[in-house]
């Protein structure tokens, strides 16, 4: 039982972790419809950014947080000024291929200026973060996610239903044209998008980069991960992102618990083609009408 | 039928035999007669060893994306499993080979047989999915395929890896760069001669028509379910294909290059040599594997530069930022592809003087 109450709370606090991942993801999607297979990358430079400057710059912990997040937040404007406007309107294949082709160029990016090997962190988290509730252990660095992911969360839920912009973001992500002749800047709707979607990536990159260490290779698996995820959520609900990451890392960690620990890696595509073939627009997702 | 000498400046068809016509021009058919000549006659009795390793590789990986072309450039369904469809092929081949001792021109289309019932399979979602939910899809399949390729180690031996007996035609024993060279061009021109006139055929205008607009054919009576999976097949067949040619050619194979890496190599192939265009795909295939072999001389090259060296820079990743560089380039400034600048050159010529 104990086991099993371990598990639990790893796989809720592995899924957390998915969710944040991919609530990135999802804000991109939403607003312009684009899949990001670049999103690994996004996570694994902003956790290297955040590794410079804590360890090379010497910049204190909450300081150095700050500046990557506005690092990220103009590389995002970046990436859609100059690589994804050109192609609104172009054909699926192409805006897929070139978040693959971006993908390889920040990995290789990476791979150049800091090299394939597994870096940490300094300790930087209070100790009084470690939880125990019974038998359960819960290591400071879960407890700190829990706490950032909610926070998110939060802010994300007031930025979403308050904020002009927001409401902007969500209007797009409804109906563009409709958007459009209602005065809102869609392209500027966009470029916010990718700003703050890099943002959140990069923030996520950092958590993972707290608990398993900073790994070019790992984080970028775990862009491909955020797939099961979010069809598990749909692909256009960020509470879905939240509960589908749940749910993988759930399964995850049973599998790997109680099956085999080999399994634990593909059993969520499995799911995935399963959930595909039984609910086409996932769980939570909007079906889509399509007229000829 | 007439035969023009040279290519109409408009379009002046008038029967659909002269809209099916591969060739325009009688010039077209001796061009491509002569290239083939000079392709069997010349290539192999002058290249070196290391060049007819290249070119035998770009003759291999010219199958596969030959395939995958009719999959995302005529059909429209993105698969990005097709680096584990040719893990797939390699496999059986090299199963069917060790196994039950079959000659190798058995293996290799039984090989391509199986490959496409697992294309078939992982096709299966795309009747009721469609773009990015069946790119998914296939990506799932990708993971999955490799998953099992590892861990059914009584039927794949799983890392250690196959080894093939060498492959024999009526005891002549194929066996080093230049036989196989024969063997892997002859079934490119093949495999590319089949490819061009299946797209002539009902079910290659059936293809085109699902591709344009899948709800619109099947209004029209195809029914797209099947073709789409017919697609997935034909398309996987040649992965397959390909995949056993490269496990004879290669000796002995492991689970490590059928990745996912490989599956947007042959994406990359498509889209840089041109989606929806036969020689478009060998261009690409050529153009990758070019590349991929020029960026390896040139990062062992910078890692011999003393203040590279010394700065303790590994190059290597060099290789994957150009490789992804060259896919977001050839996006945004020639979508079109390698064909498509091939067809500029070509209509500037016979264009010019007024090539406007």
């Amino acid at each position: 039982m104990d086991f099993f109450l371990q598990l639990l709370v790893n796989g809720v606090c592995v899924g957390l972790l998915y969710g944040i991942s991919a609530m990135g993801f999802v804000m991109i999607f939403k607003a312009s419809s684009v899949l990001n297979f670049a999103h690994g990358e996004l996570l694994a430079l902003g956790a290297f950014i955040f590794l410079s400057l804590i360890t090379w710059g010497k910049i204190p912990v909450a300081a150095a947080f700050i500046l990557t997040l506005a690092g990220c937040f103009l590389l995002g404007f970046i990436i859609e000024r100059f690589f994804l406007r050109p192609l609104i309107g172009e054909k699926l294949i192409f805006v897929i291929m070139l978040t693959v082709g971006l993908a390889a160029m920040f990995k290789g990016l990476i791979l150049l200026i800091w090299g394939g090997n597994l870096h940490t962190y300094p300790e930087f988290l209070p100790p009084s973060l470690e939880m125990q509730l019974g038998p359960i252990y819960i290591a400071p660095v879960y407890s700190a996610t829990l706490v950032i992911s909610i926070v998110f969360l939060i802010l994300f839920g007031l930025f979403f239903k308050k904020s002009s912009q927001g409401i902007f973001m969500r209007s797009v992500a409804d109906n563009q044209k409709a958007a459009l002749s209602l005065g809102v800047h869609v392209r500027r709707v966009f470029a916010l998008s990718w700003a703050i979607a890099a943002m959140v990536a990069c923030m996520s990159g950092i958590v993972l980069g707290i608990i398993n260490g900073v790994n070019v290779h790992d984080l970028s698996a775990i862009g491909l991960k955020v797939f099961p995820v979010v069809i598990l959520g749909g692909l256009d609900s960020i509470g879905g992102a939240i509960i589908g990451g749940i749910i993988i890392g759930l399964l995850e960690t049973f599998t790997g618990g109680y099956l085999s620990p080999s399994l634990r890696d593909v059993v969520p595509y499995i799911v995935l083609v399963v959930i595909l073939m039984v609910k086409p627009y996932g769980l939570f997702g909007l079906v889509e009408i399509e007229r000829v | 039928m007439k035969k023009l000498s040279f290519h109409p400046c408009g379009n002046y068809r008038e029967t659909y035999a002269e809209e099916l016509a591969i060739f325009d021009t009688w010039f077209g058919r001796i061009s491509l007669i002569v290239f083939l000549v000079l392709l069997f006659g010349l290539a192999p009795l002058f290249a070196s060893p290391y060049l007819l390793y290249v070119l035998n590789n770009i003759g291999i990986m010219a199958i596969a994306a030959i395939g995958l072309n009719i999959l995302i450039g005529y059909t429209g369904q993105i698969s990005l499993g097709h680096g584990a469809f040719f893990g797939v092929g390699a496999y059986a081949g090299a199963i069917l080979a060790t196994r039950l001792n079959l000659p190798f021109f058995v293996c290799i289309p039984a090989a391509g047989l199986i490959t496409a019932m697992v294309g078939m399979i992982f096709g299966i979602p795309s009747g009721r999915l469609k773009g990015l939910y069946l790119t998914i899809a296939t990506l799932a399949g990708q993971f999955i395929i490799e998953y099992v390729l590892i861990q059914w180690e009584s039927l794949t031996k799983g890392t250690m890896g196959i080894t093939l007996p060498g492959p024999s035609l009526f005891g002549w024993d194929i066996a080093g760069d230049k036989a196989f060279f024969f063997l892997i061009f002859i079934c490119l021109t093949a495999m590319t001669w089949f490819a061009v006139n299946i797209m002539r055929s009902k079910y290659g205008r059936a293809f085109i028509a699902i591709r344009d607009n899948d709800r619109a054919a099947e209004g029209m009576g195809i029914p797209i379910f099947r073709y789409k999976l017919l697609s997935f097949a034909i398309s996987s067949f040649y992965a397959g294909f390909a995949g056993a040619l490269w496990a004879y050619y290669m000796v002995s194979i492991t689970t490590e290059p059928f990745n996912l890496g490989l599956s947007v190599e042959f994406i990359a192939m498509v889209i840089i040599g041109g989606m929806g265009n036969m020689p478009g795909a060998i261009f690409g295939a050529t153009f990758i594997t070019g590349l991929n072999e020029l960026l390896r001389f040139a990062t062992g090259a910078l890692m011999n530069v003393g203040w590279i060296a010394g700065m303790g820079l590994n190059m290597a990743p060099l290789r994957e930022f150009v490789f992804g560089l060259a896919i977001v380039l050839f996006i945004l400034i020639e979508p079109k592809g390698l064909a498509e600048l091939w067809r500029i050159v070509r209509s500037s010529f016979r264009l010019w003087p007024f090539s406007y």
